[in-house]
């Protein structure tokens, strides 16, 4: 029981910092119908550029600046980039975030090779916070979540809320509505795009530490984060939070209950064959949660499209 | 999607004339002569990667040219086809079957068709966005399955085989490149006609039409969803005689055969060289192989500059290669290619001296930074440079900047002069 209390907080953790990509990926994408294949990869600008601030002014200066300068990042290549490609229209437009992620990996390499850098939390946060029958729970961890559910809380107040929210709101189903009202809508798109990967930056910077920052940071979850989104229903902002926290529990939960599959197997009546590693289904017969673990989001997202082919909360048809 | 959607074909000619035929017969020709030019094996290794390549870009670009669907995830259907082959050339070194080796691609193809099949009946139902996602959930997941399913995949070394088991043909054991690389060929023009082929047929016709527009497609009564299963059913079969024919050449197949890095490869191939032609993924796999070889050899940073030249083929040349050939058949045409000689020499050639300064002070920077202490001599270019010298910064980029600095410069006459060449005389065209 205490176990299960461990990983739900270790599953929040991984939840709230999937969404804190997927909310800045799905609000792009239902403003401009564009899936940003480089989304992973300012998240890990974010995280290499805090580690650079980090060695020089220490972590907090660089958990504020290293966001900014990557939302700058994605405000120009909004500007410079997607909206040139923009005119040739969708899949063009992902052709150019997907070399757009190849080039940023490329020049992440160039620049701090190709090893893990050693960026880490600040020794303010080094501590165990509590602990639930002998498992620590570092203050970091906490931290984390207690950063991402401010980060949400503010968006969706500045979405529902604010005068901008409701403009940004307005220009995601009724762009010529709102331009025809004196809006300039190209900006708010290039608004929104920086502050969406600002928000990848800011999961960059905070999950660096956590998850390592290497080059190959971005690919790794940047898969993920697409199933999310597919997961929650393309365009829906409860949607990704919702598929978030459930691929960051199922995902967490896997990789620590060590069930396998003979146990299931044996447990529903079949009998092991009598030379396991001669037979053909032998990896049927070894395989084990932990193992599968990192496959699960995949399979969830061919399951969903399969039976319900929007997405849990998809409503529009894309 | 308009300015990919150029896939200028003539209206079908009934029979067949020698004018339609004598691309084939010379390629057939030039294949056949090229191991001739060029005898020694390193080049036929990489004329054997090229043909294969070829034959993956050309049913890659079923899919995105004809049909309109991005995949992110199309090497699981070659890497498929082609861990099926090295099962079945095991199996003939065990002596449970036998067959002539030249019939294995047949094999890695259906198998690709199997699975492009099961794959397709959910995946197809939607074509842009969602279709790209899919295809990058499902090879994610097959790539990841690899190390899970052993018996299949090998895990993470693999499986890996031997060719030469099978029955001779005509004598010939396929011991040597030589053989292997006419095998391949036969099968790279046999594929490549049949894809031409196919491309001919309603169906074929129906893919552009479900591309350009969908709802009219359905209007005229078909399913846009059936017209794009079939593509995308056809495509994994080629992509599966691809895969046939690497695990041939290469005899063994790992994980990389199938995952994201080796998809989005075979997506850049097929833009490089234009997506609009059918002969354009042609003409990308061989610029690519040559470019990918070249660079390896010189540079450590290869893969930063092919990504930056991809970047830039999205942003500026959406037609890739083939459609910046095919820009230029108007003023041929028109007989003023000579009008465009003098711009391209006094804009294009500056612009690319400035991208290989940029090139040069990538190259010092990243020797600079990398090199160990006190080395600072480096080959570029041809000659020998030292990384920390103050001179050699101030040369390459006073080069670089001068370079983008014409080509800037003679971006307006060049404009004006390619009006002017696609301009028919006395107003008519």
């Amino acid at each position: 029981m205490d176990l299960v209390l461990v990983n739900l907080i270790d599953g929040l953790v991984t939840g709230l910092l999937l969404f804190m990509l997927s909310s800045g990926l799905t609000l792009i994408f239902s403003m401009m119908g564009v899936l940003n294949f480089a989304h992973a990869s300012f998240y890990m600008l974010g995280a290499y550029f805090a580690y650079q601030i980090s060695k020089s002014v220490g972590f907090w200066p660089g958990l504020l600046i290293a966001p900014l300068i990557v939302g700058v990042l994605g405000a120009l290549v909004e500007r410079y980039g997607l909206r040139r490609v923009h005119k040739y229209g969708h899949v063009p437009e992902l052709i150019f975030t997907f070399g757009l992620a190849l080039l940023i990996e490329e020049i992440v390499q160039f620049f701090w090779g190709r090893a893990q850098v050693p960026f880490l939390a600040p020794e303010a946060l080094n501590f165990a916070l509590f602990s639930i029958s002998g498992n620590a729970i570092p203050a970091y961890k906490v931290f984390m979540i207690f950063i991402s559910m401010a980060i949400f809380i503010g968006l969706l107040l500045v979405l529902t809320k604010s005068r901008v929210g409701l403009i940004i709101q307005a220009a995601l189903s009724h762009p010529q509505t709102v331009e025809t009202l004196g809006h300039n809508v190209p900006l708010i798109f290039m608004g929104v795009f920086g502050v969406g990967t600002a928000l990848a930056g800011v999961a960059g910077v905070i999950a660096g530490p956590v998850l390592g920052t290497f080059p190959g940071m971005a690919i790794v979850l940047g898969s993920i984060v697409f199933v999310t989104i597919v997961v929650g229903g393309l365009g829906s902002l409860w949607g990704a939070l919702v598929a978030s926290l459930l691929i960051g529990w199922v995902t967490t939960f896997a990789a620590s209950y060590n069930v396998g599959m003979m146990d299931v197997l044996t447990g529903l009546g079949f009998t092991p064959p009598e030379d396991l590693s001669e037979s053909l289904f032998r990896d049927i017969w070894s395989l084990t949660l932990p193992q599968v673990g990192p496959i699960l989001p995949y399979l969830l997202m061919v399951m969903v499209l399969v039976f319900r082919p929007y997405g849990l909360f998809g409503k529009r048809d894309v | 999607m308009t300015s990919l959607d150029h896939t200028r074909t003539r209206p079908a000619a009934g029979g067949l004339s020698l004018a339609t035929l004598a691309p084939w017969l010379m390629a057939a020709l030039f294949l056949a002569v090229m191991p001739f030019i060029f005898a020694d094996n390193s080049a036929i290794t990489i004329m054997n990667q090229m043909a294969i390549t070829i034959i993956f870009a050309l049913a890659y670009n079923m899919l995105l040219g004809q049909g309109g669907m991005l995949s992110f995830g199309h090497a699981v259907y070659m890497g498929l086809g082609g861990f099926m082959c090295v099962h079945i050339m095991n199996w003939m070194e065990d002596g449970a079957i036998s067959m002539p080796l030249p019939l294995l691609p047949l094999f890695g193809g259906l198998f690709g068709l199997g699975f492009a099949m099961l794959i397709g009946s959910f995946s197809t139902r939607k074509a842009g966005t969602v279709f790209a996602m899919i295809s990058l959930g499902v090879g994610e997941l097959i790539a990841a399955c690899s190390v899970i399913v052993v018996v299949f995949f090998g895990g993470e070394e693999g499986v890996s085989g031997d060719r030469t088991y099978g029955i001779p043909v005509l004598g010939v054991e396929f011991l040597h490149q030589i053989e292997v690389y006419y095998l391949t060929a036969f099968w790279l023009m046999l594929s490549a006609a049949l894809m031409y082929l196919f491309s001919r047929t309603p169906v074929g016709r129906m893919a552009n039409a479900v591309r350009d527009n969908p709802e009219r497609a359905e209007f005229l009564g078909y399913s846009q969803r059936w017209v794009r299963y079939y593509s995308f059913c056809a495509s994994g079969f080629f992509a599966g005689i691809a895969g046939g024919l690497f695990a041939i050449n290469y005899e063994i197949l790992t994980e990389e055969n199938l995952n994201l890095a080796t998809s989005g490869t075979i997506l850049l191939v097929t833009f490089l060289g234009g997506v609009g032609f059918f002969f354009g993924p042609i003409i990308g796999a061989i610029v690519f192989t040559l470019l990918a070889t070249v660079l390896k050899l010189h540079t450590e940073l290869w893969q930063l500059y092919v990504g930056a030249i991809f970047v830039a083929t999205v942003m500026f040349f959406p037609g890739g290669l083939a459609g910046l050939l095919a820009m230029h058949v108007a003023p041929w045409r028109l007989g003023k290619m000579g009008v465009l000689v003098k711009p391209y020499l006094t804009t294009l050639l500056p612009g690319v001296i400035g991208g290989l300064g940029l090139a040069g002070a990538t190259e010092m920077l990243f020797h600079a930074r990398e090199a160990a202490e006190g080395d600072e001599a480096m080959g570029l270019f041809f000659m020998e440079v030292s990384s920390h010298s103050p001179v050699a910064w101030a040369a390459v980029l006073a080069v670089t900047a001068a370079g983008f600095w014409l080509a800037r410069r003679g971006a307006p006459g060049l404009k004006a002069a390619w009006d002017e060449a696609n301009t028919a005389p006395r107003g008519r065209r």
